[in-house]
């Protein structure tokens, strides 16, 4: 038997029952595409959010008062006041891994221009919180140390507290507003950044000199946060080890006491944020999970009923002269081109629906090739297996029964 | 004398449904010689599509002998078998047995699909020739659906013949068609039978049987009759009796 001459029948089955063909088919393609898709959005968002946190600034270490809660994205160290200026001091003066460091603190209150009022947050920080986030002004200037030094009443503001306190789109630059009733003099605006991963507004500031946040907005001399940045990615983790240390000794903790602050590399965020959406990708792949086996059972009924009521016409091919292996031959070759068109369909289909949420949905998408390779195989193991079984058991049928076969 | 080709020795075939078992077959033997042409005949129920079915090795016997040109059957692999039907047996079902949505010379090609030693142009070129030769020429591209019941039995004539075997199984072959095209085909089947091919023909009807040298009555399992027929009849002379206007 020609493996042509086997390939010309199983090629004209297939034509001939086009519509048990596109069943098939449609079984192998809806469970590749769902699988690839969903797969690529659980990718994809793990993607986003660890490119988000790096654009916040991949060195960042932040340093909270207060033991470790593991709650990412606090707003402030609360009021613990364990984090002092010196310790801020002594850090800038003893960590060698540390290019940038500025103490942090923060409350909200009411931006005032006149007659508009928009509630935000004041950040006091020194100068280097800027090379820190990774942010620069769109326009004028951010202040000196010297102006922190004298706790000058001047404020660099996001782009939001501008839209909001000067709606008439007058420049902001050399504008006084008041904060909580303290007059500041707008000396800058902040380069527009949008929101962040965690749907903050990161537009939304003021920034002035920690100085005068302390003194004349929040009346506290201790601090809420110590922000810095390691020389390099690779130096975070051990810039995290040497601000520890140096801190331990400040607050003069024993070795079998807890630390009473929390040191955070942006590293160990991203692998917080990361194993969440590890969990997201987790799920999609269980929800993808299960749409593969009801795909896989699909194609398993619909191949094994096809090859079923197929039994009278395997039975005239046996009798005409067909061996065994030429039939199992020729049900394989159709449940494979069937399976693979199929599998590549979905791969194409999934391809497209990936376009689509991205485009029209705005979720972010990554397809991932062992995705593919798996749903692919899957699909197509599936399709094969089942059309070659109940082929095999009708093939070894006397030719006289598969033919009485209804 | 010619050898026997077909010999089958106190051959039973039983079909056990539930506790109920269906005697068919209840012992029968005789021999087939090289180029005899037997009719089987017998009433509805005898045994009859059942013998046919085991002598074209589409079912094997629940006990008895059963040799085809010497070999016994049940020694046979499955693959064996399969070549048998392919190159030696032309089997003409009583329900034709056509492939759906398959064009005529598409089904009468099939037997010649399975082997290997027939090109594609020869594989075409047969089942023509096959076709035209039960005056279905002008037929081939239509699929069982657009044949009537006798142009799709003599689809299935052209497809025995196919494989040129070397004996006709015939399943009551021309039960669906009428006297003038089923004597044509008994004529084309004399021709054969002239030509070496040996042919067991199962029919109702005592006038196909005239045209055989030999015929086989069964009854309920047995062979109650077998006989020489001293008085072969031409077919193509019948058929030139038939008058014009019955056409
Ligand atoms: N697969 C089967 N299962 C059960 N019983 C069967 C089977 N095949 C045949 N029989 C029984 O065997 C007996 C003989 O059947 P067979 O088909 O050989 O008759 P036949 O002589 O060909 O009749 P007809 O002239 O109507 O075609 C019948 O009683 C039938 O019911
Ligand atoms: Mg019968």
């Amino acid at each position: 038997m020609r493996v042509l001459n086997l390939l010309k029948i199983a090629f004209k089955a297939i034509i001939l029952n086009k519509m048990r063909t596109l069943l098939t088919m449609l079984g192998i393609i809806i469970g590749v595409a769902s699988v690839i898709a969903m797969l690529a959005i659980g990718e994809g968002s793990k993607e986003s959010i660890r490119a988000t946190i790096s654009n916040m600034g991949s060195n960042m270490i932040t340093i909270r008062p207060g033991a470790d809660d593991r709650g990412p994205a606090r707003g402030s160290g609360g009021d613990v006041q364990t984090l002092t200026l010196k310790n801020f001091e002594v850090i800038k003066e003893q960590a060698t891994l540390l290019s940038y460091i500025t103490p942090v603190v923060n409350g909200g209150g009411q931006v005032i221009n006149g007659s508009n009022n928009w509630p935000s947050t004041i950040y006091g920080v020194n100068p280097e919180y800027l090379d820190i986030k990774v942010v620069g002004l769109q326009n004028g200037s951010m202040f000196t140390d010297a102006e922190v030094k004298s706790a000058s009443k001047v404020a660099v503001i996001g782009q939001t507290v501008v839209d909001n306190v000067f709606p008439d789109g007058q420049d902001p630059v050399g504008q006084m507003i008041r904060f909580n009733n303290i007059p500041f003099k707008v000396i800058g605006v902040l380069e527009e950044k949008g929101e962040n991963t965690f749907g903050q507004d990161q537009d939304d500031v003021v920034i002035a000199p920690y100085t005068t946040v302390q003194k004349r907005i929040l009346a506290i001399d201790y601090l809420n946060q110590v922000m810095a940045s390691a020389i390099s990615e690779d130096d975070a983790p051990e810039a995290v080890t040497q601000v520890t240390e140096i801190l331990r000794s400040q607050h003069k903790l024993m070795d079998n006491e807890d630390d009473d602050f929390t040191v955070r590399s942006m590293e160990e965020l991203i692998s917080t944020f990361s194993s969440t959406s590890e969990m997201l990708t987790i799920l999609l792949v269980a929800v993808a999970s299960i749409s593969l086996l009801i795909g896989g059972i699909g194609i398993m009924n619909i191949m094994y009923v096809s090859v079923k009521e197929r039994t009278k016409e395997i039975g005239l091919r046996m009798a005409v002269g067909g061996k065994g292996s030429d039939i199992l031959m020729q049900f394989l070759i159709e449940a494979i081109l069937i399976s693979i068109t199929g599998g590549f369909l979905g791969v194409v289909l999934s391809l497209g629906a990936t376009v689509f949420i991205e485009k029209f949905l705005n979720w972010p998408t990554s397809v991932a090739l062992y995705s593919i390779v798996i749903s692919f195989a899957v699909c197509a193991i599936t399709g094969i297996f089942f059309g070659w079984y109940p082929a095999r058991k009708a093939s070894a049928l006397d030719p006289i029964t598969a033919l009485r076969y209804e | 004398m010619s050898k026997e080709i077909i010999k089958i020795e106190d051959l039973k075939r039983e079909f056990v449904m539930g506790t109920e078992t269906v005697h068919a077959l209840r012992g029968i033997s005789y021999t087939i010689k090289e180029g005899e042409f037997v009719t089987i005949m017998g009433s509805s129920g005898s045994g009859k599509s059942t013998m046919l079915n085991i002598l074209g090795c589409l079912d094997q016997p629940t006990s008895g002998t059963y040799e085809i040109d010497g070999v016994k059957v049940k020694d046979l692999s499955k693959n064996e078998l399969a070549t048998i039907r392919n190159e030696k047996i032309g089997f003409i079902f009583q329900s034709y047995n056509l492939l759906a949505k398959t064009s005529a010379i598409e089904n009468v090609e099939l037997p010649l699909l399975y082997n290997s030693k027939v090109s594609t142009e020869e594989r075409r070129k047969r089942a023509l020739k096959a076709l035209e030769m039960v005056g279905l020429g002008d037929r081939l591209h239509h699929t069982p659906s657009q044949l009537s019941g006798g142009q799709q039995q003599r689809v299935a004539i052209a497809r025995s013949l196919v494989n040129n075997p070397v004996m006709i199984l015939a399943d009551e072959a021309t039960g669906n068609l009428d006297t003038r095209t089923s004597y044509e085909i008994m004529s084309l089947f004399q021709d054969l039978n002239k030509q070496g091919i040996t042919i067991t023909f199962v029919t109702h009807e005592p006038d196909i049987a005239m045209f055989s040298n030999r015929t086989i009555v069964l009854k309920d399992g047995n062979i109650i009759k077998d006989h020489q027929n001293e008085n072969v009849q031409s077919a193509a002379t019948e058929l030139a009796k038939l008058p014009k206007e019955d056409h």
